[in-house]
């Protein structure tokens, strides 16, 4: 499969703060690829400088063969973007921006009419198409939000966490169109810090983190770099710090690591069932009270615990 | 373009679609007019004329030609709604009337005024002039600029026909028609007829037959429309420079500026955007006014040039402020505050020409002075010609803040915080 994108040692600094530094790699055409990573780790960013928003400090990235520094224009006819935060005009109708974004990019005539259309059809919005955009539901919004992004049928769509903040059908759905989409023979770009959405849409995962690409391959191919190891996971009493269980644990023979998120510790160890009595004993000495425990086989969440020590949502 | 005008139309839409904008744009000048008029005595009585029966002391120590014929222009029967005059010998009883709020202003014409003007002994005297002196109430503003109106317009009457004795008496000579020894008796006879013109047509300012031959009269809402209407423009400017950084803030903007459209193309857009809002709210003030007030704004065609100058000098402020402004707050704060600095600066509140020579000038760097000046003159009679000052500088101020606005945004960036 050829590249439809190159990333080489993109770099995006904003005074002393170096928000993306030196990130490389490469979109298949045909492939879901996701930048897997927490808030701040510079997915946006980087979305932001290959969709021609913002120019690089260094590096260099094109896409379709046409530099996103120095031919912009051409890259802005390849590619549909999808924004984190929804970019549509409330006081016009679901059709009214669909016909104003359609004319941006060129649409004009029966031949937006027709995209328009489909694209309704596509969001499920046909018979909602006469309402302004203020009086639709978060989901809606974002379903007309990623509707904008497909009207030219670009060759590389970019989707910067579209399901922040939506509800659980809303969300379902718009995986679904993700994977439809790509069906169709849409390349997709697609950031997140849900690990399953990761897990369950992309051909190809980039994990992202202060800026830095610290792990990309396949799903098979990362969880690799966690060896066998299982994930042991330990919800605590809401009531309580999981810090002081965090480092009791880390000293029990066969734990590779153990960090906490929120009120979960997450332990990373080859032998689950083996070092679960010993973890409980512990927490029972420290007072700790564990609500549940769930061993998960390695997964992409494993991969970040393994490779920064933190969990994914820190 | 056409990616300028879908820009511009969609902000149009916009505008006319947010309920509280609309009610600053259209509903607050209305009603203050409404109310201004209503204030002034426009809509009372079954008199059209918001300003009637203006008392004015007329001194007349000249007592000759053009003494006589400005003593005549004011009692003449055109002026006879408009101006209440009373002859007095003694300045300082005249003066009395202004101080006791008696008379609005006192006219002296000093004694050797004609003289000064039109010389029977041949001499050009131009400058050397003794002057007409107008003692003025300054707690009439309105009624002041009526009478100074009237002055003035005698004044360069008066002027026009000395030129224009000097340019046919030169002519006749140097064509060979008239002897040099005839010249000044001609020169003084062309003189003193065009003085009696100049008494004669006085009132032209005030009461001018139209093509249509209906007679056009001073009306207060031709000054209170106009400047309420330009006042809130400014509103709708600011208002409209806002979008630009709500449109960032909201995603917008930086989704235009990642489609196959240029900055340039998005900057100008909005300009047009603004544009059109700015003149499609001062068609329908001047409209409204039209059909409800039943006010004649004057040319249709030069009333249309001055509004699209007006807007555009309006719309450099706009955009200028929204450069400089970091926050779609900050905008709507320094908007606000500049859109009363300009109502006050335009004179629809107070009458810049009683104010000092610094007043004046500074009134020149908002729209609002430009505009009402324009759009009074059309309205007491005058045509494109006699607005072609504020046309230029109207359009003059909205091309010089353009220019800086796009060098202040080519600088910071448009999607910049």
């Amino acid at each position: 499969m050829t590249s439809i994108l190159e990333v080489k040692n993109l770099v995006k600094k904003y005074g002393d703060n170096t928000a993306v530094n030196g990130i490389s790699f490469d979109i298949r055409e045909g492939e879901i690829f996701s930048l897997l990573g927490p808030n701040g780790a510079g997915k946006t960013t980087t979305i932001s400088i290959l969709s021609t928003l913002f120019m690089p400090t260094s590096g260099e990235a094109s896409i379709g063969g046409h530099s996103v520094i120095r031919e912009a224009m051409a890259v802005r006819n390849l590619i549909g973007v999808v924004p984190q935060e929804l970019a549509l005009y409330d006081d016009l109708t679901a059709r009214e921006n669909l016909n104003f974004w359609g004319q941006m990019y060129g649409l004009s005539g029966k031949k937006l009419k027709a995209r328009v259309d489909e694209v309704l059809e596509q969001i499920g919005l046909t018979d909602k198409a006469k309402d302004r955009i203020k009086t639709y539901s978060g989901g809606m919004k974002r379903r007309v939000n990623i509707g904008v992004g497909l009207l030219h049928k670009p060759r590389l769509l970019f989707m910067d966490e579209p399901t922040v903040g939506i509800d659980p059908q809303s969300r379902r759905a718009i995986l679904d169109s993700v994977k439809a989409l790509n069906q169709q023979g849409m390349t997709v770009l697609y950031t997140t810090h849900y690990m399953e959405e990761a897990e369950e849409l992309s051909h190809r995962v980039g994990i992202i983190d202060r800026g830095e690409l610290i792990a990309l391959g396949t799903q098979a191919e990362l969880n690799r770099q966690v060896g066998e190891n299982d994930t042991l996971v330990l919800h605590i009493d809401e009531s309580q710090n999981g810090d002081a269980l965090a480092q009791a644990v880390r000293t029990i023979h066969g734990i590779v690591k153990a960090d906490v998120t929120d009120h979960t510790v997450a332990v990373i160890t080859p032998q689950a069932e083996e070092v679960m009595a010993p973890v409980i004993i512990k927490a029972n000495e420290l007072g700790t009270k564990i609500r549940s425990v769930d061993i998960q086989e390695p997964n992409l969440e494993a991969v970040f615990l393994t490779l920064t020590g933190r969990a994914l949502r820190d | 373009m056409k990616k300028l005008l879908l820009i511009g139309f969609k902000d149009l839409k916009l505008a006319f679609r947010d309920k509280a904008a609309l009610i600053l744009m259209l509903l607050a000048p209305f009603l203050l007019t409404l109310g201004l008029g209503a204030v002034t005595g426009r809509f009372s009585g079954g008199s059209s004329n918001g300003i009637s029966h203006i008392p004015v002391a007329l001194i007349n120590q000249d007592g000759k030609q053009l003494g006589n014929a400005l003593v005549e222009a004011f009692q003449s029967k055109d002026l006879d709604e408009l101006i209440d005059p009373t002859l007095y010998n003694d300045t300082a009883a005249a003066y009395k009337q202004v101080d006791e709020n008696k008379a609005v202003a006192a006219i002296v014409i000093p004694s050797g005024f004609t003289e000064s003007i039109i010389s029977t002994q041949g001499e050009a005297l131009a400058g050397k002039g003794v002057q007409i002196e107008l003692y003025s109430n300054p707690t009439a503003p309105t009624s002041v600029g009526v009478v100074k109106t009237i002055l003035d317009e005698f004044m360069s009457q008066v002027e026009v026909g000395r030129a224009g004795g000097e340019v046919t008496v030169t002519q006749l000579v140097a064509s060979g028609r008239l002897q040099l020894q005839q010249a000044q008796g001609v020169g003084v006879a062309a003189g003193f007829s065009q003085a009696n013109e100049a008494g004669r047509y006085t009132a032209i300012t005030l009461k001018n037959v139209t093509s249509s031959g209906e007679t056009v009269k001073f009306d207060v809402l031709a000054l209170l429309a106009p400047s309420m209407a330009m006042m809130f423009l400014m509103y709708t400017v600011s208002h409209g420079g806002r979008t630009l950084l709500l449109e960032r803030d909201l995603g917008t903007l930086p989704r235009l500026m990642v489609s196959p459209t240029t900055p340039a193309q998005v900057l100008g857009g909005k300009m047009i955007g603004i544009f059109f809002t700015g003149a499609t709210q001062m068609l329908i003030l001047i409209l409204g006014t039209t059909l409800i007030f039943r006010l004649e704004w004057g040319d249709p065609l030069a009333v249309l040039a001055l509004v699209a100058a007006a807007v555009f000098g309006a719309v450099g402020w706009g955009l200028l402020l929204t450069a400089i402004a970091k926050t779609p707050g900050q905008v709507s704060a320094i908007g606000s505050a500049l859109m009363l600095t300009f109502g006050i600066l335009g004179g629809g509140f107070i009458n810049a020409d009683n104010m000092p020579v610094w007043f004046r000038l500074v009134t020149k760097v908002s729209p609002n002075a430009w505009g009402l000046d324009g759009f009074t003159t059309l309205a007491l009679g005058g045509g494109m010609g006699d607005i072609l000052t504020p046309l230029l500088a109207l359009l003059g101020m909205g091309l010089l803040l353009f220019v800086i606005a796009v060098l202040l945004f080519n600088r910071r960036g448009l999607t910049a915080r």
